[in-house]
Formats: C-alpha cells, structure tokens, sequence
C-alpha cells in the first residue's frame, strides 16, 4: 500500500510539472499580453512596465525564475490586481468556492444515490418515468438558467412573505442562507449525472448472482438492499466523486457569476480572459495540484470499499477468496 | 499554502443555521435606507488598484471620485467647482492654485500643497509605470522625467508655503485646471505613502481620504464599504453617511435581480433588461457616457483600405442612423457623422452648433459610383474581401453584422467577422491584422483635445497608422495657444479633415440606461470625475414608495 501510494505522489508531482510547464509556454505563446490595455501606453511606460513585471527577459529565464518561485509556493503579483499576491487570491477566495462545493456535493451525493437506488427499485414505474424527465432537464440545461430561475423563485417567495426570507445574491462568511440556494443549483447537475450512474450500476446488481443467493437464503429485504445492493452499486459512484469535487468547486463559475459569490472561480476565468499570467499559473497549477490530490484519495477510497482492490492477490488466494 | 480558513462552516453549525433559516429573518441590508442614510450598491468588478497614481479603469476611478479631492472636482451640474482650491488661475505658461485652509485628510491632518507635488512627481516616475502619466505631460519637464531623463524633483510644480501650489507649463494647455480634477493628479500624502511601502491603497487601512467619503471596509472580491469623512471640509453638504457595495458581479441580470428584489438602490440596463424593467412599469433613465463609438480603418499601405476611394465608397454606404435608432433602439444613443460629441464646448456655445459636421451623402448611388472608381483605378473586377475585427460586446456585435450585411447587399464586398477578446483585439490591432475595426474612444478630460489628438502620428492609440501633415500641424496649432477662438478653427479643421480623409466611420455617441430607486434623488451621473456620483445624494423618505415599504421601486 505505501508503495502504491508513493508511486501515485510521484506520478502526480510530474504530471504537475508537466501541467505547469505546458501551461507557461502555452499562455506566452498566446498573442497579446497583460500590459495591453485599450488606452495604449508610450514606448517609455511600457519599457517601465515590462521591466517592472520581469516581462523584457528572454522567455526561458521567466521560466526558470517561474519554477524557482512555484518551488517556494510564491506565484506573484497579479497584473490586474495591482496589490493582490496570487497566494493571497487562492487564500480568500478558495475556500469560498470549496464551501459552496462541499455543500453541493452533499446535496448532489446523497440526491444522486437516494434516487438512484429509488428509481431502480421502481424501474418502468411512475417514479421511474418523473426521475428519468428530471434527470435529463437537469443534465441538459444549462446551470446559468437554474440559477436565474431560482433567483427569480427568490424574489418571488420574498415578495409574497414581505421580508427577505433568502437573500437574492451575495456573500457573507459562514452564513447558511447565502450558500443554500447557490450551492443545490450548481449541485444539480452533478446529481442528476450520479442519479443516472447510479440507478444503471443498481439495475446491475439487482440481477446479480449473490443477490439471487441473498434472497434463496431467506435474507430480509431492506437488508439485502442495504447490504448486498447499495455497498455494491455505489462504487462506480465513488470512482466519479474525485473527479466531481473537482468539478464542483472548480467549475462554480457561472453559479459564482450569478449569485455574486467572491470565489476563485471568477478569478481562473477572468484571469484567462486578460492574459494575467501569474494568476493563470497560479490557478492553474493550484487546481492541477487539487485534482491530482483528490483522484489519489479516491484510488485510496475505492480500496477501503472493495477488498479486491485493497489487497494484492496472494493474500486473497491464501483466504481462499475468489480471483 | 493554509487553503482552509477559521471560519470554514463545520458540519454543526450547519445544522445551527438550518435552525435560523427556519426562523423568522429580520429585513436585510435595503437598496435605500432613509433612516441610516444608507444605500446599497452593486459592482461589476473589484477595483484593480485603489492607487490614484495607477488607477485606470471605470470602478477605481468612481471609488476613488468619493474618497479623495482634487485641487478641482465636478460639482452637481457635472461643472467644474473649487475642491482642494479654493481659487486658481491658469495663463499661457503657468497655472496657480490657492488651496483652502480646511481641507483635511480623514486622520484630521491637512491637505497640503506638498501633498499634490509629491502625488504628480511620483505619478511621473519610470518605476511606477503609471498608464496614465501622459495625463501629467502639460506640466513642465513631465514627459522628461516619464522617460527617466530628469529626476522627479525637475518637475515644474512648487509648494509655496503649505496652501499655494505654483505650476509651470511645457506648452499652453488651456483645460489645465480641468485636468486637476482627474484621478491622477489627486494628493497623495508622503508619509502615509510611505509607511505602507507596497502595500499603500491596498486595503482599506492602507488608504487615507481626504474626499467627502472614506473607505472603512474592502473585502477583496466580495465586498466594499464607505462611510462619510467627518473631516471633509463641506461634510455639512454630503447627506449619506454610507455607501455600502455588498455586490460584485459581472452579471448584469443578477443585478437587476437585486434590483428587483430591492437589495441595490440602482443598476444598468442591457438591452434585453430594458425590455424587462419597462414591462416591469420601472421608470427608465438615461445618461450621457461621453464616449464616442466608430469604426477604425487600417491606414497600413498593404491594406485595400489604405485606399480613400474605397475608403469614401464605404462612408457613403455606412450610415449609422438606421443602425442606432432602429436596430441597436436604446434611448439616448445619438447617431453620428463627427468624432467630435454634442456636449464638447466651443468658443462660447457646444462646438458642433458652431462648427456643424460636415455633411455626408449616405446614399447608394453615391457609395456604388464611388466603388466603381476604386475598382477601375486599382484595376480589379471584383471588391477585394474585409476583416472587421469586433470584441464580444453584443452592440459592437450588432453593428457589425449590419455592416456586414450593408457592405455585402451594397457594395458586393465580402467582409468577414473576426471577433475576439479584448486582449486579442488589442493584439490585433497592435499589428495591423485588420481592415475595419469596431472601436471607441472615451474622453479624460473635457475639452476637444482629448478627442483631436487622437490620430497625430505621435499617439499611441491611433492603431490604425493614419498619418498626416495636416492633421499634425492642426493639432500643434490646438495646442500652441490658449486663444479658444484659434483653437476651435484648428479643431474644425480637424473635423473636416476627418470626413475628407475617411480617418473613421463614425457611428454613434454612447449612452447608458438604468433604473434607480425613486427615493434616491441627486445622483450625479457624469462624463467626468467619477460616475455616478453620490456626494450631492440624499435620500427621499417623503416619496410614496417610502411609505409603501417599497417592494416596487
């Protein structure tokens, strides 16, 4: 197991490296610069400003001074931001979208198993139809309208009470009313996709070998479905999840957007849109690291859940267990 | 990197909130709060630098318009009025200001005249590559120190005791007092600066005010807050005690969501929203942006456009009055043939009711005679294809489809939409990957100049490589002078240079439109200083809507 785990830390350190170096020359090569601005400036203040930014080195040494500065976890100053360190904008800003993340991931876990195992119970039935509806809506629109539906859903519901019962936009720090609602449409998506995995993997097992055996055996419905069926069928369920938290609280761009939630989502887009190279490497690299990170958990995960990944197969012939 | 904060929501407290979500929630923060004299606001962006010295865009030149003064500033009327001065007077080669002995910083030290030497001087500095230090360039050996040539201390600006700041010109410049009241040339105090070394203006405690506002909270990204300067000389005058911009988003109909919901006291209005807020029986206002829209044109000699018949064919086609009123449809947007806007002054009265624009022949004989010249001189059988280089803006968007579709049914050429981002735009604009671009240009300050100059060989922004003797000469003679009368001659020469040469196709003069609460009254939306502005705002708590709770704005 330490082995597996030292191989996954290695492997992922040089697909960061890979990530980060890609992603430098990738982003110089693209045409324009951040110091471009609609009011053009003199030869003078644009000499003042490359020297001042390290732009008018050769590319190679920015490169070097780069990786020099990523080793130390120093991504520098934003362009745009003209006080604002990179480490400072991750620093503020991710945990925001990681909180908002976290909670649509909850919401979209336990939606996604709950009717996905529900709807594979009752498959061909009505409940079955409605969720199969549900699903597709919720996978095919796209989350900006969601979000611009539930604000006017809000507004609506604060009108009819008198009072703001939720508010429309906006942030506040650990406050529960600010995230509830952003946080069920950006995990919507996310749970209609994990409803759908969910409900084919139950299908599977229902029709399994040791399901059949578990019922020959007298054994208690609930139990079965419990034991036997749901432990079984949410494993490709796990697998996706890494991935998913990535993608959640990544990807909260748009619901970011909307509800004017100060996350980091806004900061990877905007950054990309003006060429502010420090911030797209320090995103970059920073989501890279995250990704990397969660999809070695999950590997970890997935053997704590199946005993056939976990142990190497000498040791389950010795059990007698089957191969 | 310590990715996870203290106040990281446990699982608990979760549960805690469920709770207090369930029970009754007292109001939130309102658009318009007459017992507070507060009003809320939303914002499209973070400020990028809150440094005067620096700042360049629209949101740190509003914030920055409330918490700092200029020896000048823009008083209700969108008028210049004394600020830090008191009075001041500008000549041919120099310019005095007396400053007023009550002006004071928000930690109650006062404003000084070494206030505004120190903030000019550092301005110009090469290490600080300020964008806007061309601003300063009237001032005496300004561009000289800009390029690192002079020291900072060469400048033509002096501190006469405390309240008198004496200035030496480089060359006549008129409008100099109105320069005085740009961002640029607010104070800065030296040993507030330097105290806070990189760090200054970078949070709300690295700020010091001396306007009728002072920043008190900044939460990058989220959220900013302003509350009345008791130090402000004329605090008796500002009615608000607090500017309070729990908002930021880019999201225009979010805004407007909010708007609706009362949380924001005003917001702008797209095109699809002004739809939406006239369904919603919203009153719909307008205001003037100052800026000019038009359609640059590649001067560069490999280019079909470097051509003045082309050129001409293309302008006779253009017009832009079926484009503003009937296809772009958003009220206050003036069609226009003239880089030079409506509300630029003249001698004694607006320029163009002195100098009318030229005037053009939009017609489709005309544009189709014109073609025909071009192609039999240039020798070719066919019109040779365009790039019209456009941005994401839906306007520019629009206008560009219409020309597109005008210069095809028209004139049989074939133009090709090249639409990119801002910064590519300006990338493409840089090298001359374009035949036509959909462009603009916003003024800094209020006089002619700041639109005149703008294609002289010598400016940066003319990326189209227009050049010309004439227009050169005609701008030095503008700038050789304070005689308004030889100076408005020289920018009506200008003015027809402009339509003679084809140097632009000129499309329309900018306007926004907005909705705003009806209890807030004396907003000052304005080209100059800020927009808008709240230091004449006051709150209305005997309208109707006040007493309604005001669910409907």
């Amino acid at each position: 197991m330490m082995r597996f785990i030292a191989g996954r830390v290695l492997y992922g350190v040089f697909t960061l490296w890979f990530l980060a170096t890609a992603t430098f020359f990738a982003m110089h090569a693209v045409p324009g610069d951040p110091l471009a601005s609609e009011k053009a400036v003199s030869p003078e203040i644009r000499r003042n400003l490359e020297a001042r930014y390290g732009l008018d080195k050769p590319l190679l040494t920015q490169y070097g001074i780069f990786i020099g500065n990523m080793l130390q976890g120093d991504f520098g100053i934003s362009f745009t931001q003209k006080n604002r360190s990179v480490n400072d904008i991750i620093r503020e800003h991710f945990p925001i979208s990681a909180q908002l993340g976290v909670l649509a991931l909850l919401w979209a876990t336990f939606g996604g198993v709950v009717f996905g195992a529900v709807t594979a119970y009752y498959r061909n039935r009505w409940p079955d139809y409605v969720s199969v509806v549900a699903v597709i809506i919720c996978i095919s629109v796209p989350g900006f309208v969601f979000a611009a539906l539930a604000q006017l859903a809000i507004i609506g519901l604060n009108e009819a009470v008198g009072k703001d019962v939720l508010p429309v936009a906006g942030w506040e720090a650990g406050s529960f009313r600010h995230m509830l609602v952003p946080s069920l449409v950006l995990g919507l998506g996310t749970l209609a996709y994990l409803t759908r995995l969910m409900r084919s993997s139950m299908l599977e097992i229902m029709d399994a070998d040791f399901v059949r055996t578990a019922k020959a055996k007298g054994l208690a419905t609930t139990r079965i479905f419990w034991q036997h069926q749901l432990r079984n069928a949410i494993l490709p369920v796990v697998t996706v999840l890494g991935p998913a938290i990535a993608g959640i609280t990544t990807g909260g761009f748009v619901v970011e957007q909307v509800f004017a939630i100060p996350g980091l989502g806004r900061y990877f887009v905007q950054a990309v849109q003006q060429l502010d190279y420090t911030v797209i490497m320090g995103t970059t690299v920073f989501y890279g690291a995250f990704l990397i990170f969660l999809v070695m958990l999950v590997d970890i995960l997935y053997g704590l859940i199946d005993p056939r990944i976990r142990l190497a197969p000498e040791k389950l012939r010795q059990k007698g267990g089957p191969v | 990197m310590g990715i996870i904060p203290a106040h990281m929501t446990r699982l608990s407290n979760i549960f805690c909130l469920v709770f207090a979500l369930l029970l009754p929630v007292g109001a939130l923060a309102q658009g318009v709060d007459a017992a507070s004299k507060t009003i809320t606001l939303g914002f499209s962006s973070e400020p990028p630098t809150l440094n005067s010295m620096e700042s360049t865009d629209q949101v740190s030149s509003m914030i920055l318009a409330h918490v700092k003064e200029g020896l000048l500033r823009y008083d209700q009327h969108g008028e210049l009025a004394p600020g830090v001065a008191m009075r001041w007077e500008v000549t041919e080669t120099s310019a005095r200001f007396w400053l007023r002995r009550n002006a004071r910083w928000s930690d109650g030290k006062p404003v000084t005249a070494h206030d505004f030497v120190f903030a000019w001087r550092n301005a110009l500095l090469p290490a600080t590559a300020s964008q806007y230090a061309f601003i300063l360039y009237p001032i005496k050996n300004a561009e000289a120190i800009n390029r690192g040539e002079l020291p900072a201390t060469a400048l033509g600006v002096t501190a006469v005791g405390d309240y008198e700041l004496r200035v030496e010109l480089e060359r006549p410049c008129p409008y100099f007092a109105s320069l005085t009241a740009f961002m640029t040339y607010y104070p800065v105090r030296e040993d507030f600066f330097r105290s806070r070394g990189e760090r200054y203006a970078a949070d709300a405690k690295d700020m010091i005010s001396n306007g009728p506002f002072m920043l008190d909270k900044w939460v990058h990204g989220a959220a900013l807050s302003m509350a009345k300067n008791p130090y402000y000389w004329d605090a008796q005058d500002v009615k608000l005690n607090r500017i309070d911009i729990p908002h930021m988003t880019s999201d225009p109909q979010a805004m407007f969501n909010l708007y609706r919901n009362n949380s924001i006291a005003m917001t702008g209005l797209t095109r699809e929203l002004l739809g939406k807020a006239v369904e919603l029986g919203y009153p719909i206002r307008s205001f003037e942006t100052g800026a000019v829209y038009f359609i640059e044109i590649n001067f560069r000699p490999e280019r079909a456009t470097s051509n003045l018949k082309l050129r001409k064919a293309l302008q006779a086609m253009i017009d832009s009055t079926v484009l503003v009123n009937r296809i772009i449809a958003i009220p206050g947007m003036h069609p226009t043939d003239t880089l030079f806007p409506r509300w630029l002054k003249g001698v004694e009265k607006p320029f163009l009711e002195e100098y009318p624009p030229p005037v053009i022949d939009h017609s489709l004989k005309r544009a189709r005679e014109l073609m025909r010249e071009y192609l039999d001189e240039t020798g070719q059988e066919t019109p040779p294809p365009l790039v019209l280089l456009t941005g994401e803006n839906p306007l520019a968007v629009q206008q560009a489809q219409y020309i597109q579709y005008l210069l095809r049914e028209g004139l049989g050429i074939e133009v090709k939409i090249d639409r990119q981002i801002f910064k590519q735009i300006l990338e493409k604009m840089r090298a001359g990957d374009f035949d036509l671009v959909t462009a603009g240009w916003g003024p800094d300050y209020n006089d002619a100049m700041t639109f005149a100059d703008l294609f002289t060989s010598w400016n940066e922004n003319n990326r189209g490589r227009y050049q010309s003797e004439e227009y050169d000469r005609l701008v030095r003679v503008a700038q050789g002078t304070n005689d308004q009368k030889v100076r408005m001659e020289a920018i009506a020469a200008i003015q027809q240079l402009i339509a003679d040469d084809v140097v632009i196709l000129p499309s329309y003069e900018n306007s926004g439109v907005y909705v705003q609460d009806p209890r807030l009254k004396g907003v000052v939306r304005s080209i100059f200083g800020g927009d808008p502005n709240f230091r004449h705002a006051w709150i209305d708590d005997s309208h109707p809507a006040a007493a309604a709770g005001a669910t409907t704005p």
